[in-house]
């Protein structure tokens, strides 16, 4: 049985008391030993800020395991579970604080972030992947950034970039024009596009 | 003989509904869904990638999900009639149904979360404009978690149809925001339940964004007179069926 799907619509300008909540961006507490910032600004095509997006980010632990862990929501402070979701501010910037990810055991990418790009103006959402320049060798080896013409590789790489706590990166996304960040189609490793 | 009646110029609404009926000429995207690039919705112009998304087969990570659990959920988060310490104004409604993958399997214990104008059409903004009625006792948003059978029920209030910005005397029909969760992270999805038989479909840019007609209609809740509970609440059902490839069934020996 194969079912279609519902389709998407736009998250719209009114999701702020829906869908963020306390510490979204805080996938550790402060203070955390190795915590990064990550950060950065969403663009339109004109280059002008997004102040009504919202991220979300999902990752592997430093540890290369995937938490199958609830407490995103109403987090407990210890507990490591690879959620994020964070709206951009009035100047169309967001930052989450995280622990970069480990390998994945038996994974062929690079160490990466995946993240869900969501607008007003957006109809349906946008995939991406944030990857960490320090992989030096697994990102070389990535299927998808070796597949890329460099240019449009960079917009996948997170640029260290340091906060007053520690090491920080930018990620910015460009939904659109110059320098627009790659957003994928994700299908299924059997490459079947239903 | 009675006068010829004024001639009506064209409005900013028939170009629109023009934009629309022309839209639909194109064939729909795979799976129903909107084209990003979609011009009677005048904000994707300077939103939408001017490239083409990039296929590349979903990653380890990304062939997984969030976990969302009881300590992420209260039960009254499902009630969105129960939020104040007053009751708020408007029709009182169920709206429930399964959350399902491409296979018709249930989405078990995972997120689904809500959120939604009150009657007068008016939300719990600050960037709200709309000259209706703020309700003290209705914010409208709203959680819940999927059973074993994959079913999420809320508690709410009819949502009114509000003015937009899009064009002049643009109204967006009377809808629920839903953000879904599958088990695997390319099977997320946000999107808007409508109510049957909205006379504001065929003039509104975001529902008309699905161009294909059976798509619409699954944008569309059915009115359930099972579902209403009698002396209290009117029934809708709406179940949704997430896309993308999902996570490959747990091998029962390891579960």
């Amino acid at each position: 049985m194969t079912l279609d799907p519902s389709p998407s619509q736009t998250v719209g300008p009114f999701f702020a008391f829906g869908l963020p909540f306390d510490g979204g961006g805080d996938v550790v507490p402060p203070g955390t030993a190795g915590a990064i910032s990550l950060h950065g600004t969403v663009r339109d095509g004109a280059g002008a800020p997004v102040p009504d997006a919202l991220l979300e980010f999902w990752q592997a632990g430093p540890d290369g395991r995937i938490a199958a862990r609830a407490g995103s929501l109403v987090r407990d402070g210890r507990s490591f579970t690879g959620f994020a979701r964070v709206p951009t501010d009035r100047s169309g910037d967001y930052v989450i604080r995280t622990l970069r990810p480990g390998p994945v055991a038996g994974s062929a990418e690079a160490p990466h972030l995946a993240v869900t790009v969501f607008a007003r103006g957006l109809l349906h959402h946008l995939f991406t992947r944030v990857y960490f320049p320090n992989h030096t060798e697994a990102n070389a080896a990535d299927p998808l950034l070796s597949a890329l013409p460099e240019e449009r590789a960079a917009t996948l790489m997170a640029i260290p970039d340091g906060w007053f706590g520690g090491p920080g990166y930018r990620f910015d996304v460009r939904l659109q024009g110059p320098g627009e960040t790659v957003f994928l189609d994700l299908i299924s490793e059997a490459g079947a596009v239903r | 003989m009675s006068p010829a009646p004024p001639e009506r110029g064209r409005s900013e609404q028939d170009e629109v509904t023009d934009a629309i009926r022309e839209a639909a000429l194109v064939a729909p995207q795979r799976g129903g869904h909107p084209d990003r690039a979609y011009a009677p919705y005048r904000s994707t112009a300077l939103r939408s990638p001017s490239q083409p998304l990039v296929v590349a087969p979903a990653s380890l990570l990304e062939q997984t999900a969030p976990v969302f659990g009881a300590k992420d959920v209260a039960a009254t988060d499902a009630d969105l009639t129960v939020h104040s310490t007053g009751e708020p104004l408007g029709e009182r409604i169920v709206v429930t149904g399964r959350v399902l993958d491409r296979d018709g399997r249930p989405v078990r214990n995972q997120l689904v979360e809500v959120w939604q104008a009150n009657a007068s059409g008016r939300y719990a903004h600050d960037g709200d404009r709309h000259p209706a009625p703020l309700d003290p006792h209705f914010t409208g948003g709203g959680r819940c978690l999927t059973d074993d059978d994959g079913r999420y029920r809320f508690v709410t209030i009819k949502p009114g149809a509000y003015p937009w910005r899009n064009h002049h005397n643009a109204w967006r029909p009377a809808h629920i925001h839903f953000s879904l969760f599958g088990t695997a992270f390319t099977q997320r999805l946000v999107t808007q339940m409508y109510f049957p038989g909205d006379q504001l479909f065929a003039l509104d840019p975001i529902f008309s964004s699905v161009t294909d007609e059976k798509a619409q209609q699954r944008l569309i809740a059915r009115y359930d007179h099972d579902t209403t509970v009698a002396e209290w609440a009117l029934g809708y059902q709406w179940d949704i069926v997430l896309d993308g490839p999902g996570a490959t069934p747990p091998d029962p020996d390891e579960v």
